[in-house]
């Protein structure tokens, strides 16, 4: 045994947020997770593999068009980094193929993985279909009747789609019983985590494999207009669309990042997931960080019309970036998303996800405030697996 | 010397192990958990465990989960818990440990919660997602309130990981047998003696042992490598039954005594 296998090689804090707050059984785990990780990120070999798959397979590098029509609307310049064009259609789809290639290195061969969209249980049954490695996903009973399209997909992929029946049946819940999978079967399985959440090394890991985002965006923007975008806005749930196309971003103190969470229907306990406008601190899944919770410190429901936003608790490192002040983090209502998916549709042909349409929602919104500067929406998924949840909602409210 | 300490030399000298019965507070409500902790402190108890309810228990089976959801429901919070500590204290001098994680004492205030659990009589807490990674402020203030610090060990636990794991812990060691959540097994992992061993020789502080052990039989099998013994879910389980319907009530006494008796060897 090496002297240093009991200890992690780094912590995993962004300021005061982060951590490792997991029962001893994970410890392990996640002790050879992080030291594979850091490895095979410098590997040149493994990094090729990656490029390899996110070029072939993903469809690397997805394009960045400029709105034209919605531009001409709002008065601005909008330019959509169209991650929506994503094989399986959303960004997710990056971190899960990095994920399993890195299991497979490991020598798992059994992958797990909770969903709340599914888009992300999709991503990760398909890279495990390419891997060939027997795949779990895990979905809330709630989001599972949201998101049925998404369930026989991943069917089709060869997962198994167990649905969870605790709690408020949706993401929170996949993730309790995604991480009481990994507890009971830490030796031959490696827990996809779908985004920068969680114990370390998984902010960092995810953010790794995700900030291909944003280093193209800012080729693709240079490329195009001869300079960086004025803002750069993202959907934020958990947060890895918004950390990949930010985190590039981080050092070019001009560009304003902003992040937007889920309003919900109301800023009150239960009827969003604006963690920074409602939560407080604590820890949670691992991680501490922003927390929607009540006074004793109990999780609280949330609700969201997007199931990828519906949650509970932010990525650390956003909650570092929160009180730091370098992204600016507000929150868009149900309604105002709604309008956003149509706008988009209408506007420019393109059908968002409810999850990136909080996005929209927000430059459509601050038109005036964004009057003739260049805008950078990350359009983080397509909205097919939406159409048939917007169609309920439209016959409700004729 | 710490009561924890002093349960282990006792039992030493009568070749007994320790018996420590697990149950979550507010289950079903604060009333009825009182007279669970009367009956553990009537019927043999050594040291008793009191769960505090959170929301997302992660390393919890479905048995504790749904003990914790009941309490949450009847309104049992850390105070609340305290409360219940504070009233049985009246009566009972038997050694209690809060288990729970982190989130409910951090939101109560971890300086305060320490504080007041040592007044109202608590010995110690183990917090299940508080690895030695995260542990050192935390420990410290416990330390400071002369509050025992339990830490788990697991099947993965090398020679390295036990180092990390002693400069820390004090009281005893709670070994969860089994990579997976709380829950009965039908049978635990047959080298589950071989590493027990281990674990005794490397720990400077008692190894009981835990996580899904059913009744006698699992302790009569494990009696010879282990300093005693946490009882959980089996006894939610059972507690779900007698906390509603007084003829189960008996039952349930019968089986914290045959419980009792396995541990001592009696």
């Amino acid at each position: 045994m090496k002297k240093n296998d009991s200890f992690f090689i780094e912590k995993g804090y962004f300021g005061r947020f982060g951590g490792i707050f997991v029962p001893e059984t994970l410890i392990p785990a996640l002790r050879e997770l992080e030291k594979a990780f850091f490895k095979l990120s410098r590997d040149k070999k493994f990094q090729k593999n990656f490029q390899y798959y996110l070029t072939k397979f993903v469809g690397r590098p997805t394009p960045l068009y400029f709105a034209e029509n919605l531009s001409k609307k709002l008065g601005l310049k909008l330019y959509l980094k169209r991650e929506d064009l994503c094989h399986t259609g959303a960004h997710k789809i990056n971190n899960a193929i990095g994920q399993v290639l890195l299991a497979k290195k490991m020598g798992k061969t059994r992958i797990i993985a909770e969903t709340g969209a599914g888009q992300h249980g999709v991503a990760t049954a398909t890279a495990s279909a390419l891997m060939g490695l027997k795949c779990r996903i895990y979905m809330g009973k709630e989001d599972m009747k949201r998101q049925s399209l998404n369930v026989f997909r991943m069917e089709l992929l060869g997962a198994e789609v167990i649905g969870v029946d605790g709690g408020s049946k949706t993401l929170k819940d996949a993730i309790n019983e995604a991480l009481r999978d990994w507890v009971t079967n830490v030796y031959d399985t490696h827990y996809v985590l779908g985004t920068v959440f969680g114990p370390h090394p998984y902010p960092t890991m995810v953010k790794h494999f995700v900030s291909v985002i944003g280093k193209e965006a800012i080729r693709q923007i240079k490329k195009v207009s001869g300079r960086l975008p004025d803002v750069v806005v993202a959907c934020v749930g958990g947060g890895s669309n918004a950390m990949g196309i930010f985190y590039p971003f981080l050092d070019d103190k001009n560009v304003e990042l902003v992040g937007v969470e889920a309003g919900g229907v109301g800023i009150e306990p239960g009827k969003h997931a604006a963690r920074f406008a409602g939560g407080k601190v604590g820890i949670f899944q691992g991680t501490k960080s922003y927390v929607l919770q009540d006074e004793d410190g109990q999780i609280l429901t949330t609700h969201s019309i997007s199931a990828g936003l519906d949650y509970a608790s932010v990525g650390p490192e956003h909650s570092y970036l929160f009180e730091t002040g370098r992204v600016k983090y507000t929150y868009a209502h149900d309604d105002e998303a709604l309008s956003a998916f149509y706008l988009l549709s209408k506007e420019e042909g393109i059908i968002p996800a409810l999850e990136s349409s909080h996005a929209i929602a927000y430059v459509v919104k601050n038109a005036d405030k964004l009057k003739n500067k260049i805008v950078l929406i990350n359009l983080s998924g397509r909205g097919d697996k939406d159409v048939m949840q917007v169609r309920e909602l439209m016959n409700k409210n004729e | 010397m710490s009561k924890i300490k002093d349960v282990f030399k006792k039992l030493k000298k009568t070749k007994g192990k320790a018996f420590i019965p697990y149950i979550t507070s507010g289950d079903p409500d604060c009333e009825k958990t009182l007279e669970a902790l009367e009956i553990f402190a009537e019927n043999g108890a050594d040291i008793i465990e009191l769960g505090v309810p959170f929301s997302d228990p992660m390393a919890d089976g479905s048995v504790i989960q749904a003990a914790m959801e009941r309490a949450i429901k009847s309104g049992t919070t850390v105070k609340k818990t305290l409360e219940i500590v504070e009233k049985f204290r009246k009566k009972y001098t038997t050694p209690l440990i809060l288990m729970g994680y982190l989130n409910p004492f951090f939101a109560y205030g971890f300086e305060k919660f320490s504080e007041e659990a040592r007044k109202k009589g608590v010995d110690g807490v183990l917090i299940v997602d508080l690895p030695p990674e995260e542990t050192e402020e935390y420990s410290e203030i416990l330390k400071k309130n002369k509050l025992t610090q339990i830490f788990l060990a697991t099947p993965t636990t090398d020679l390295k990981r036990i180092e990390i794991i002693n400069k820390f812990a004090s009281g005893f060691i709670y070994f969860v047998s089994v990579t997976g959540v709380t829950g009965v097994r039908n049978a635990l992992p047959p080298e589950t003696s071989a590493k027990l061993r281990i674990l005794r020789t490397n720990f400077k502080i008692p190894v009981v042992l835990g996580f899904g052990i059913s009744g006698p039989e699992t302790i009569e099998q494990f009696h010879n490598h282990a300093d005693g013994f946490v009882i959980g879910s089996a006894i939610v389980k059972k507690w779900e039954l007698a906390s509603k319907n007084y003829e189960e009530k008996q039952n349930f006494i019968d089986f914290i005594k045959l419980l009792s008796r396995s541990c001592h060897g009696k």
